[in-house]
Parts: structure tokens; sequence; C-alpha cells
């Protein structure tokens, strides 16, 4: 039996804080711009218009939102599928992160269309040519893919807990039996709902490159590119991990816990591979289709090209490669912290700075609107987060000699 | 041993069950889409620039046609419009913009949706809200469409317009070639209405006949170039001009069709769903085997 050294349990710190009410302040502020959305339409909130269709609720919500939340995925395949023990109490907290990562996509995409109560319409109208009918697709049913992977959480936190007051008292025996059905069905099929979110996972991770492949020339050639689909695939892998180191250390830091160095320093390992893949394939891209061109001009689009290069890939790679910084937490924290930066930006470059319409007469500027709602939405999530840990056993805290399960393996029926 | 490889079995059969369910809806999702019809009999509009006058008429009688809001007929005659380039809006699908030219000193030229034969639109539209009808117009269904203004981002004319200011019920906007007029066998609304016979409504394979005598016959007032026979895969609308176009009043394009590289590249990432039902394989061998691998390190 391999000795277990944490278990996840809730967390008891306080919720509010100095920092904790300034980003509720931050949310608050959010909700106010999109109330105005939702009574006056988009364009009182955005300075969105025919010639600039998307902006950053598209660019950060949907297409960076959805890349960060890629430890989900990542993490399950480390964890889950090939099975390696030691990372499991790194599996529960970036399930929690994707969970509520993917929701926000989810609630970015119902903001940002105008139409938005015939959002469910792709379940049954579809278009196999559309690159967005693929990521919407894919987003609903990865969506539930997390929600069920949550549920376990959910029933460990309340089995043999139930508890209502009153008259709901007569329920308890009821509720109790079901979630230990629901635990005991979810152990044995879990295994379907893993690998299927990683599937799911890949598949809109690369049509999200696709989306704006159809724009053509309207696109910047620096970015635009038959490849963007890998390209999207393969940095959204490599953001994975560095997300999770970053989310941990943020949590060890703010409960006031001990940072699980250990653990994400060799973490930090496969962040260097990862992150060379992705480098390799857009500049080996840029070379084929001999792009290096537009970077001797020196104007907005090839600095934006730059950071999102040097500062977002090229920086992070080499701190990962040091030894030194793997085993520093606040050489791990920055380190991530840049690659999480370099795929943000990548994605705004993608959606915003790339786009380039025929008849534009000004370039396309966020409004405070938008700018106040995609960060009231990453302000609700970290509540939401804090909320989450505080009542559902996700971060592990040191234990003595314990079992407990967070991991799932295909199942044998014979027990 | 033997247990080992019945219940590895018992896995991949789950496997293949669960996939093979996946797989079972591959056949309706392969024709899953809106409509799409390249015609022989299609219909185009050509417009012949060195012949409009700029009377503003079409705009005017589109409005009409549409239900928008239209000005006073006199208000059309005013050129000051003509001092920036409009583009089309929601509540103008058509707009006549002016532009210098050497030959004729100025030339007014007509604007609206192109009615792509292979329409990037048609092809982006989530739902398949948009549709190339078999009469070559490319109309937009209010019924299935959800807002997400990714046809606006995928036309490469920069046409399709929103209502941004409506809070409920906001509109994709866009010339629809009047396809309820020319249902019922009338001509489109601005065709009907220009004056000087500038725009010529007829079979698309008949227009480009006729396009091509004009350029011979008057090859002292034709640039020789018929836009749009070839742009982004062929157009239902071409124009004649006497000078270049593709620049200045419609963005440079190839003749490839728009939607094109975005197909291949949806089509071959799923293509009949075997690349993600391989890697559900893949993955389950994976985690079944590294199951194994631990077992027998525990066992050490
Ligand atoms: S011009 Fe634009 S809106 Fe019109 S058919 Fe072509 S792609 Fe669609
Ligand atoms: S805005 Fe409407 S018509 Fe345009 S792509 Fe989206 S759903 Fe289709
Ligand atoms: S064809 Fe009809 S909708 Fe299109 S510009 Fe002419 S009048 Fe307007």
């Amino acid at each position: 039996m391999i000795k277990h050294l944490h278990k996840p349990a809730p967390i008891t710190k306080k919720y509010f804080t100095p920092g904790v009410i300034l980003i509720s302040l931050i949310a608050l502020n959010g909700l106010v711009f999109l109330l105005g959305r939702f009574i006056f339409g988009i364009g009182a909130v955005t300075n969105l218009n025919d010639q600039y269709p998307w902006g950053i609720w598209i660019g950060l919500d949907v297409g960076a939102g959805g890349a960060l939340a890629a430890g989900g995925f990542t993490t399950a395949a480390l964890g889950h599928i090939m099975h390696r023990d030691k990372y499991e109490t790194i599996i529960r907290p970036a399930l929690l992160t994707a969970m509520l990562g993917y929701t926000f996509v989810a609630v970015g995409v119902f903001t940002d269309i105008g139409r938005w109560y015939n959002i469910w319409h792709p379940l049954i109208m579809w278009n196999g040519n559309s690159a967005l009918f693929e990521v919407g697709i894919c987003v609903m049913f990865y969506l539930t893919v997390l929600y069920i992977e949550f549920l376990p959480i959910v029933t460990e936190r309340f089995m043999g807990k139930v508890n209502l007051p009153g008259i709901l008292s007569r329920l308890n025996k009821p509720i109790d039996r079901l979630l230990h059905t629901l635990d005991r069905g979810l152990d044995r099929t879990m295994f379907i709902f893993i690998i299927a979110g990683v599937v799911l996972s890949c598949l809109h991770q690369s049509s999200l490159g696709t989306l704006m492949v159809v724009s053509g020339p309207k696109m910047h050639p620096l970015w635009q590119t038959p490849v963007l689909p890998l390209l999207f695939l393969l940095s959204a892998i490599a953001v994975g991990f560095p997300m999770v180191i970053m989310e941990s250390l943020t949590a060890s830091h703010s409960f006031g816990l001990k940072p699980e160095k250990e653990v994400l320093t060799s973490l930090s390992k496969f962040v260097a591979p990862l992150l060379s893949i992705y480098l390799l394939g857009k500049i080996s891209d840029m070379f084929i289709r001999k792009t290096f061109v537009y970077l001797y001009e020196f104007n907005t689009i090839s600095i934006l090209f730059g950071i999102e290069v040097i500062i977002g890939v090229i920086i992070p790679l080499r701190m990962f490669l040091s030894k030194a910084v793997r085993e520093s937490t606040t050489g791990l924290y920055i380190a991530s912290m840049l690659v999480i930066f370099g795929v943000l930006m990548n994605r705004f470059n993608n959606f915003v700075t790339a786009y380039n319409p025929p008849y534009a007469l000004e370039p396309y500027v966020p409004s405070i609107g938008e700018i106040s709602v995609t960060l009231g939405f990453v302000a609700i999530e970290i509540l939401l987060y804090r909320l989450f840990v505080k009542i559902f056993p996700v971060i592990s805290l040191p234990v003595e000699k314990v079992n407990f399960k967070t991991k799932y393996a295909i199942r044998r029926n014979s027990k | 041993m033997a247990q080992n490889r019945r219940d590895f079995l018992k896995t991949l059969a789950t496997i293949g069950v669960s996939t093979g369910a996946i797989s079972a809806v591959t056949p309706q999702v392969a024709k899953a889409g809106p409509t799409n019809i390249l015609s022989d009999n299609r219909m185009g509009v050509l417009v012949d620039a060195t012949v409009c006058i700029g009377c503003r008429k079409c705009e005017w009688a589109c409005q009409g046609a549409h239900d928008k809001v239209q000005q006073d007929f006199i208000e059309y005659e005013n050129n000051d419009v003509f001092k920036k380039a409009r583009r089309p809006d929601t509540n103008n699908l058509t707009v006549v913009n002016k532009y210098d030219s050497e030959l004729l000193g100025s030339e007014t030229i007509k604007l609206q949706c192109m009615h792509c034969d292979h329409p990037a639109c048609v092809s982006a539209c989530i739902v398949g809200a948009l549709s190339k009808e078999e009469n070559g117009s490319v109309i937009w269904d209010t019924d299935k469409c959800i807002g997400c203004r990714y046809c606006m981002v995928a036309c490469p004319f920069q046409v399709p317009a929103l209502e941004y200011y409506k809070a409920l019920d906001p509109k994709i906007v866009k010339c629809d070639f009047c396809f309820e007029r020319t249902k019922e066998g009338n001509l489109p609304a601005c065709v009907e209405i220009c004056p000087v016979e500038a725009l010529t409504y007829g079979k698309r394979e008949d227009l480009l006949i006729e396009a091509k005598k004009r350029i011979k016959n008057h090859s002292e007032k034709y640039f020789n170039y018929i836009y749009g026979e070839h742009e982004v895969g062929g157009t239902a609308w071409l124009y004649l001009s006497d000078k270049e176009l593709a620049g200045e009043v419609f963005p440079k394009l190839g003749n490839d069709p728009a939607p094109g590289v975005s197909e291949s590249i949806q089509h071959g990432l799923f293509a009949y769903f075997v690349p993600p039902v391989a890697l559900y394989a893949l993955l389950g061998g994976i985690m079944w085997l590294s199951k194994d691998k631990d077992k027998s390190e525990e066992k050490l």
C-alpha cells in the first residue's frame, strides 16, 4: 500500500480577507456592466461593431479561458491515465479549476452571443463544417463530464453526514443511500468519463484554433496558418501544468499552508519539453510559410508577436530548464506566470491583434464595459474557488497514514 | 493471468461499446449542415459601374422591400453622402459609394452581399442559420441564429451586420437577394428600380457571357476584368468597371473558395470520428497498461 501523507479536506480558514473583499468589488463592478449588456444590448457595453464582431469576450473569456483550464485534462491524463500516483494531490484542485473555468467559458459565450436564449440550438441544429459548432458541442459535453468527475467529491463530502433539519430529516436515510449508490456507480464507470474528458479536450482545444482559419486573409499572416489547431492544442497542453503550479502556490499562500514543493517540482519537469514542442511547432510554421519577413517591420503587430513568443515562451522555457528555478517556489511561480501570460497573449493576438477587417476605419480597443465583465468573471471564479475548497475536500492537507481514493483506474468486475 | 486477459477483453468491449455509440451517429453528422446548393441555373446580377449614375434609388427601393426606415425620396439625391465610403449596415442592405477613377473622373459603385458560390458565412454558421439556395441567394434564418457573429468573422467581404443595440432579438442583416420577391417571379427591388439598367438580373452563366461581350465591344471603356468571376471561388454578383476594383473597392482575394482550408481541417480532424475514437482507444489502452504495471510494482 502506498502511504498517503496528504488527504483532501475542506479548508477551515475564514472566507473574507482584505484581498477577497477587493476581488468581490471587481466582481460586482463586472456584474453591473453585465446587467447593462442584457438590458441595453451588446452595442451599449462593448466597442464591437460590424467590422470587429469579436473582441476580448471571445478572445480572452472563451479562447484563453478554455486554454487556461487545460490543467484539468493534462493532470487527469497524467494522474489517472498514466497512473502517476504521486500527483494525486493536485488532481482535485486542477479538476475544480477546470470545472469553474469551463463553466465561465460557457457563461462567456452566453454573454457574448446576441441571441443568448438560443444557446442550446447547436445541440439540435448541426453544421459539421463549422469549427465553432465543434467547439460548442465539445465544450457542452466536456462541461458535463467535468461535473460528473466532480460528483464523487460531493458524495464523499456528504456520505454519512446527511443531516437535514426538521421535517426533511426523514429524507436523510434515502439521500444517504442514494449517495452511496451513486458513489459506487461512479467509482466503477469513472474511467469512461476520464478518457472521454481527455478526448473532448483535445478535440475542442484544436477546434478553437480552427476558428479563425476561416477568416482567411483578414487575419495577419504571422498567426494565420492551417496548423493553428495544432498550435492551439500544443499550447493548451503546455500551459496546463504551469496553471496547476501557479494555483497550488497561490492557494497554499492564501490559506497559509506549506507549498507542495516536491510534487510541483517534479511536475515542473514536464513543462520545458512540452513548451519546446509548442515553440518548435510555432517556429517551424513561421519558417515554412516564411512569415518572419513581417518581423522586420517594427510595428504594434510585430511587437505583440515578439512579446508573446519571447516573454511568454522562450524565457519561461529557459527558466523551466534550470534546476534551481524548478526547486525554488518563487522561481516556479514566476516561470509559471510567464507561461500563462504567453498563452493569454497568444489567444488575444489570434482573436484580436491578428484580425484585420478590410473596411475598418479605426482599430478595435476593448471598452471599459468589456474589460470590467472579463475581470468580473475572473473575480467570480476566484471567489467560487475559495468557496468550493471551504465546502468540499479539494485541497490536500497533511495527515498521518490513511487510505483514500482520489484516483480511478479501469475497474475489474471481479471485485 | 487468464483472469487478467478476460478483464482486459471486457474493458476493451466497454470502450468499444461507448465509442461505437459515438460512431453510430457519424453518418448523420457527416450529412448535417445547412442547405448549400450550387445550381447550374443559379442567378446573379451584373453591376456595370460605368453605367451607374449614383442616384441611390436602389438604396431606397431595397429599404422599402425590407421594411427598413426610408428617408424622403428626394433625400437620396443628396450627394453629400459620397464624401465618405459607407458600408452596408442594419438599415441599408446596400449602399452606393463614389470612387475616383481615371477614365471617367469618378465612378459610383453599389455594394451589398456578393452571394458567394462557396459562401464562408454558410460554412461558418454554428447552427446552419445561413444557407445558399437553389437560385443563388444566400439567406438567413431568424429562427436558428444564436447571434454568435461567426458569419461576420468569416465573410471575406465583411458584409453581414448585427443589430448591436437591441437587447432582445438582434438580427443579422444583409442583402438577401430579395429572396421573397424572386420566389414570386419579381425582380430584386434594386434591379427593378434602376433607371439606367446598371444592374442586370439573370443566370450567372449568361451574365458572364454578357459581361465579356461588353468588354470586347467597348474595350476603351472597361478595365478588362470581371470582379466576382473567380474571387473566393466565384460570386453571384459580378462587377464591370473602368478600373481595377480589387484593393480599393473590394479586398484583394484569392480564387480558392473562402471556407476551403477550414473545412478540410474540420473534416480531417473529425473524419468519420476515426481520430477521436482512435484517441479514445489509445488512452484506454494506456490506462489499462499503466494500471497493470502499477499492480506488479506493488507486488514487488
Ligand atoms: S459576401 Fe459574405 S455574407 Fe455574402 S455570401 Fe459571401 S460570405 Fe456570405
Ligand atoms: S450570428 Fe447567427 S447567422 Fe451568424 S454565424 Fe452566428 S448563428 Fe449563424
Ligand atoms: S437584391 Fe434585394 S436585398 Fe439585395 S440589395 Fe438589391 S434590393 Fe436589396
